[in-house]
């Protein structure tokens, strides 16, 4: 089959692999038909998370169809048109049984690497390094996906791919990063970022009820989109200082809540001093916190702090002071898809979002390496790109 | 640390003055950490201590051979010791029933290559050693608490000398049973020293912690998460 595979930063490659195969009994093989190009996956392809290995096979948000299913697979058939969680998860472990499916202590066959750099293991992950279980992604034409009978959701006829496909993670990402917002009537939510998962965030902190929504980014066409399609305010960081705006624009009290839709490869004022200790032993490249440390400056008092965007290492100079000072609250990891697909079907189902209005580009798998470039330089308005095989 | 080992771990007169049965329950009842209270001591020496005068073992006091002297002087004469725990959703008996049959063993013990059982004490063990090479040796089951407790050691003269045993503790609330498995593999000098060295690779402590996890995985989801045999990463 053809699959995108890592060879190096800067560099992946549609090559020809075997077909993937059923490993073991909770396990189902997918024909992919759609797939996309997540802002996580930039991380890889820049080169920042480590344990990649050459030939990987990259993506982690897909779907398709059922071709081939395990002997313990009873919930689904073959045929069944279905969306994947990003996180892969048991269901019956202590965490999943929590509703904590992307901390899963089953689903991750290196934990001994994540326990090295983390103490403990989270959940292993589509296509994301050998630190988090060494999977197979899938921007593919198939995958395999294991314990498919607890993560898998069958999805009616009379939606399309592109209306759902983002339930795999950027919606649910979105949406948990308002969640964890705890908004209140009346609460500004300032959402750092805006690619695909802040324009889900700031969609989805309308949907629980925030007064206002204040989006920061310098990508023209990502503030329109911000503003245009979910109402939100916009500062854009290159033209004025966002903490100092936020506060003016917030009778001087801050907003609420701020979510961190950045991650670890902020872009702004540049790299601050490597922790060579930390690369040494861990091989991890120094993560970039510049969102993260005008957040708990800019946050209101005893506000919320939301971090979806992704760190995977050490941070220098967090403004650890202004946090505990503003008594703000830290919420943050990979999300819990696996709670979200059904009550947000039903959000597409009823109408109340169509999370299609990210998409700018269409292309063919066969394009991908081309689409990464496209994405991570932000050419031709690129906001989110799905693929086909 | 006032463990229950280091009241093991005390000089001859006091040991004698405990009696089996209560030495066994100090380590059925457990604390966190065994092996620290261990100190020096080997677990073979505590368990077989403990086990009494039923079996005759070739403990540490046997008259050494030359090679084991030397090996001891260089410093490469170390026992491989491993304390590890995990907790698993399911009950204590399901998980003892499991393990008890030690056959079942190898399905999660990547170093193990197959378990015999061969009466109710005795079992037939091999093991995978480096470039396709094996190493076997006989074990007893020392002490047995169903539920509870398993202990194992190899017999006198085995080829391997190893011992340990896994502990079944509930843990609070529903929190599944925490099992501990404490193991000693001593270097015995010579030749098969190479060998054993490498059972466990370069790590045995994250070796051992990935078979109990094996088991957490096996127990609680009926399948070890892997992805040996798929085409690509
Ligand atoms: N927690 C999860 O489970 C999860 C899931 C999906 C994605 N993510 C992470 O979320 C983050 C965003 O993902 P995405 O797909 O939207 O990526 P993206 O790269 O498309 O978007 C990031 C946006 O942040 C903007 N930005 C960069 N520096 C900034 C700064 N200093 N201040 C404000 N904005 C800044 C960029 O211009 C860009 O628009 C990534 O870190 C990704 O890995 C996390
Ligand atoms: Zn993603
Ligand atoms: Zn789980």
């Amino acid at each position: 089959m053809k699959a995108l595979c890592w060879h190096g930063a800067n560099d992946v490659r549609v090559d020809n692999v075997p077909d993937p195969k059923i490993l073991n009994r909770r396990d189902a093989i997918l024909k992919i038909t759609s797939t996309a190009i997540c802002g996580s996956d930039l991380h890889l392809y820049n080169g920042f998370i480590p344990s990649m290995q050459s030939g990987d096979i990259m993506g982690h948000e897909f779907m398709g169809e059922i071709v081939e299913l395990g002997s313990a697979v009873k919930n689904f058939s073959i045929g069944d048109r279905v969306v994947v969680p990003f996180t892969i998860a048991c269901g019956n472990c202590f965490s999943c049984n929590r509703n904590l499916w992307s901390l899963c202590d089953n689903s991750n066959p290196n934990a001994f690497m994540a326990e090295a750099l983390y103490g403990y293991s989270a959940a292993g992950l589509f296509g994301y390094s050998h630190i988090f279980g060494g999977y197979a992604g899938g921007q593919a034409e198939y995958v395999r996906v294991p314990f498919a009978d607890t993560g898998l959701l069958k999805i009616p006829d009379e939606l399309t791919d592109e209306q759902v496909l983002f339930l795999t993670d950027i919606f649910p990402t979105g949406y948990m990063a308002a969640e964890n917002c705890n908004i209140k009537p009346g609460d500004t939510v300032a959402v750092w970022g805006c690619g695909p998962v802040g324009q889900f965030a700031i969609k989805s902190a309308y949907l629980l009820g925030a007064e206002r929504v204040i989006a920061i980014d310098r990508v023209p066409e990502r503030l329109k989109m911000a503003k245009e399609q979910s109402g939100a305010e916009v500062i854009n960081y290159e033209e004025i200082d966002p903490g100092e705006a936020l506060k003016e624009m917030t009778g001087g009290r801050g907003p609420d809540s701020c979510i961190d839709a950045v991650g670890l490869e902020a872009h702004g004022t540049g790299l601050d001093s490597l922790y060579d200790q930390a690369k040494q032993s861990v091989r991890l490249e120094t993560d970039r916190p510049t969102a993260l440390r005008q957040i708990l400056v800019a946050c209101g008092k005893g506000g919320t702090v939301s971090i979806p965007g992704v760190y995977g290492g050490v941070i220098d100079k967090l403004p650890i002071g202004a946090a505990f000072n503003k008594g703000l609250t830290l919420k943050m990891g990979q999300t819990h898809v696996h709670n979200y697909l059904r009550p947000l079907l039903e959000h597409i189902q009823k109408g109340d979002i169509d999370p299609s209005y990210v998409i700018t580009h269409r292309m063919k798998l066969d394009d991908a390496p081309k689409g990464y470039e496209i994405f991570k330089h932000k050419k031709q308005d690129c906001i989110k790109i799905v693929l086909t095989p | 640390m006032e463990t229950e080992i280091s009241k093991i771990n005390q000089p001859e007169q006091t040991q004698e003055s405990l009696s089996d049965h209560e030495r066994w329950a100090s380590i059925i009842g457990g604390s966190a950490m065994v092996l620290m209270g261990l100190q020096q001591r080997s677990l073979r020496g505590v368990l077989t201590a403990i086990a009494g005068g039923s079996l005759a073992y070739h403990g540490a006091t046997a008259d050494k051979s030359l090679t084991d002297k030397v090996a001891d002087a260089v410093g490469i004469n170390k026992s491989i010791k491993v304390e590890k725990t995990v907790t698993i959703n399911k009950s204590a008996a399901e998980l003892y029933e499991y393990w008890h049959n030690f056959e079942n063993l190898p399905t999660f013990m990547k170093h193990v290559r197959s378990v015999q059982v061969i009466d109710m004490r005795r079992s037939h063990w091999v093991a995978n050693a480096p470039m396709g090479q094996t190493v076997e040796w006989d074990a007893d089951i020392i002490n047995d608490q169903p539920n509870q407790l398993i202990a194992w050691a190899s017999i006198e003269g085995a080829s391997v000398d190893n011992s340990g045993f896994v502990r079944f503790t509930p843990a609070p609330d529903d929190r599944g049973t925490e099992v501990k498995v404490v193991m000693e593999y001593d270097m015995p000098g010579g030749m098969v020293t190479a060998a054993i060295a490498k059972l466990f690779g370069e790590e045995p402590e994250q070796q051992i912690g990935d078979e109990l996890r094996r088991f957490k995985q096996l127990m609680e989801t009926g399948e070890i998460a892997t992805t040996e045999g798929q085409p690509r990463g």
